[in-house]
């Protein structure tokens, strides 16, 4: 995933510089007033660190063997700001001393590998292993998932960078002066490779060592798990650790009527009426790029609309005449139907027999 | 006979610390690059590659090629060299990913292989990106090759590159030899008590295992240096010497770089 010199545009690499400066300028106020002293040996030897891990051999399941870039690792031991700047100064070194990335995509590595891995990386590990026991297997899932996901979306962000390339570089001929590929060809080559081998090494790694600091040193995963539990169990997860989500909960259900303010009807949400009422043909037609629809609903829509109807169709209740009650009325129905089937199925798995 | 993963790890290490350490033998050879001003050298090397990179002429990315590889012989970098560490893995890489693109972008028909067309614009499209490639990949090679690692960094500081990073990236530098060393020593030691073949899930075990002792022993590390810098009277303000003093002879190479340069960008525009 290392871009070399002469993919991407001159403009492309100083837009990634820029983008990425902000996040280096961020992580390294922020690692000062941390750290103090500490900073420059510990962002040093960890970007050593990162420099090595790059070269180990993993195996892999299926028989082949990968390399890590080590993002999962660093965000879950370093947080995401120190992770950001040792994975950045491993890749300045790789791409001035060892040619491994190119000069001028310095800023285009950096943002895709050290930005964008380790915010990802963190964000997919705090969200997954929650207040979990340091020593919980749930911990091990999450690093598992957080190097994958991680790493695909880094490899994502490369992708989308050169498959802007053709759209916006080429001659007068019309042959691409950088990367060559389109979205529709970039995007699929890069991922195949980054969702079956780079992302499988880096998942072994970021869960190998995860499981392995778990019983070796387990409080170097301790800065990354605010509020975990020390045992073995699992922390109780009370009122003030769910309060947020409760709230951004019951502010999305008041939000709910701005659904109405949208134009148009939801493409392909059509009901049998829509097709012969004047007014939603006109809208129906807007949405498809002028291509009136049958004067007609096809039989098969016609047939199967009458098999079931639903106690509040269009998130209108008969019984109500406001709209926006009746979205609201929707919304908390909904909802507290989903908090039902969750807190029934977990009644289930939780019985213990006896 | 199929290496195991210790085997091609070790290979990486050892590679990795061969190329650095022939680079440090190369920098202090009295080649025609060796000799100039390193702040020039950066300079006018990575405006080259800035040039490369932004040149929509292909004669003239050829051009600034042969000139690279005319400086590399007078600098006594051997072509063999070049073409071992740089020429023949940029081709591999960028090739395998410039290839198709001879068939798949769309364009006047210059020939055809069998029911597919080579298109002119996929020839020209792959030539750019290998062109570009390789010339961008000696360039950057002819810096390190000719200059030692820490005058590059001291260099930097022209360039006003903040000193903190300057500090930083000198001393990962340093330390990728002490892990480098570290991680040898533990997979070379693994090796020596290994006895027939692991099981896949074992390997991997094996694997995460030394990454994490890895860790933990660069977090002592930095934990160690930390407390060695704070006794020598560290306090976070860093200091960086520069004592460079430029010679007639470098003028003249700058001016030199920033002619090609200024040719480059107008040929290339």
């Amino acid at each position: 995933m290392h871009i070399p010199d002469g993919y991407l545009s001159p403009a492309t690499c100083a837009a990634l510089y820029a983008g990425s400066a902000p996040f280096w300028y961020t992580a390294l106020r922020r690692l000062k007033r941390a750290l103090n002293t500490r900073m420059v040996p510990l962002l040093s030897v960890f970007a050593a660190f990162s420099f090595i891990i790059m070269m180990f051999n993993l195996p892999l399941p299926g028989g082949t063997t990968g390399h890590a870039v080590g993002v999962g690792i660093a965000s879950i031991v370093l947080g995401p700001w120190a992770s950001i700047l040792a994975i950045s100064i491993a890749l300045v070194i790789q791409a001035i001393f060892f040619g491994d990335g190119g000069i001028t995509a310095i800023g285009a590595n950096c943002f895709n590998m050290a930005i964008v891995g380790s915010l990802t990386a963190y964000l997919v590990y705090r969200a997954i292993a929650g207040r979990s026991a340091i020593t919980s297997s749930r911990r091990v899932v999450a690093a598992a998932l957080a190097g994958y996901i991680a790493i695909n979306a880094s490899a994502l962000f490369a992708a989308i960078e050169f498959g802007l390339q053709p759209l916006l570089y080429h001659d007068a001929s019309g042959a691409p002066l950088y990367a060559p590929y389109p979205l529709h060809i970039a995007i699929p080559a890069m991922m195949i490779g980054h969702l079956t081998i780079a992302g499988l090494a880096e998942m072994v790694v970021s869960a190998g060592v995860v499981a392995y600091l778990q019983r070796a040193e387990p409080s170097l995963l301790r800065s990354t798990a605010p509020g975990a539990a020390t045992g073995e169990c699992e922390a109780e997860i009370g009122w003030s650790a769910t309060k947020p989500l409760w709230l951004a909960l019951a502010i999305l259900m008041v939000l709910t009527p701005l659904g109405i303010l949208a134009a148009g009807t939801a493409w392909g949400e059509w009901s049998p009426s829509d097709f012969s009422n004047p007014a939603s043909r006109t809208q129906i037609a807007a949405a498809s790029g002028s291509l009136l629809p049958p004067a007609h609903a096809p039989a098969g829509l016609q047939h199967l609309a009458s098999f079931w109807t639903a106690p509040m169709p269009r998130y209108a209740p008969s019984f109500l005449k406001s709209a926006t009650f009746g979205y609201m009325l929707s919304a908390v129905s909904g909802t507290g139907l989903i908090l039902l089937v969750i807190l029934l199925a977990g009644w289930i798995t939780n019985r213990r027999p006896g | 006979m199929k290496r195991s993963f210790i085997e091609r790890s070790l290979s990486s290490l050892l590679a990795t610390s061969h190329y650095a350490a022939t680079a440090e033998e190369l920098a202090l050879t009295t080649g025609a690059l060796q000799k100039v001003d390193p702040r020039v050298k950066v300079g006018g090397l990575f405006g080259l590659v800035f040039v490369v990179a932004a040149s929509r002429e292909l004669r003239a990315i050829g051009a600034i090629f042969l000139i690279a590889v005319a400086v590399a012989l007078l600098s006594q970098v051997r072509l063999t060299r070049l073409a071992g560490w740089v020429w023949a893995p940029v081709l591999f890489f960028t090739g395998t990913i410039a290839l198709p693109a001879v068939f798949l972008t769309p364009g006047h028909s210059v020939a055809m292989w069998g029911p597919i067309a080579v298109t002119q614009q996929g020839l020209r499209s792959a030539a750019f990106l290998i062109s570009r490639a390789e010339t961008a990949a000696t360039l950057s090679a002819l810096l390190v090759l000719t200059t030692p690692w820490p005058w590059v960094l001291k260099s930097l500081r022209t360039f006003r590159c903040p000193v903190v990073l300057v500090a930083i990236l000198g001393m990962t530098y340093r330390y990728i030899f002490v892990i480098l060393q570290t991680a040898f020593d533990m997979l070379e030691s693994r090796k020596s008590r290994t006895v027939g073949v692991f099981a896949p899930a074992e390997r991997r075990r094996l694997a995460a295992s030394a990454v994490g002792v890895l860790l933990s022993k660069s977090l002592q590390l930095s934990h160690d240096v930390h407390l060695a810098m704070q006794s020598r009277g560290f306090r976070g303000e860093v200091h960086v010497m520069q004592d460079f003093r430029s010679k007639v002879s470098d003028w003249y190479w700058l001016a030199g770089f920033l002619s090609l340069a200024a040719a480059g960008m107008w040929w290339g525009r």
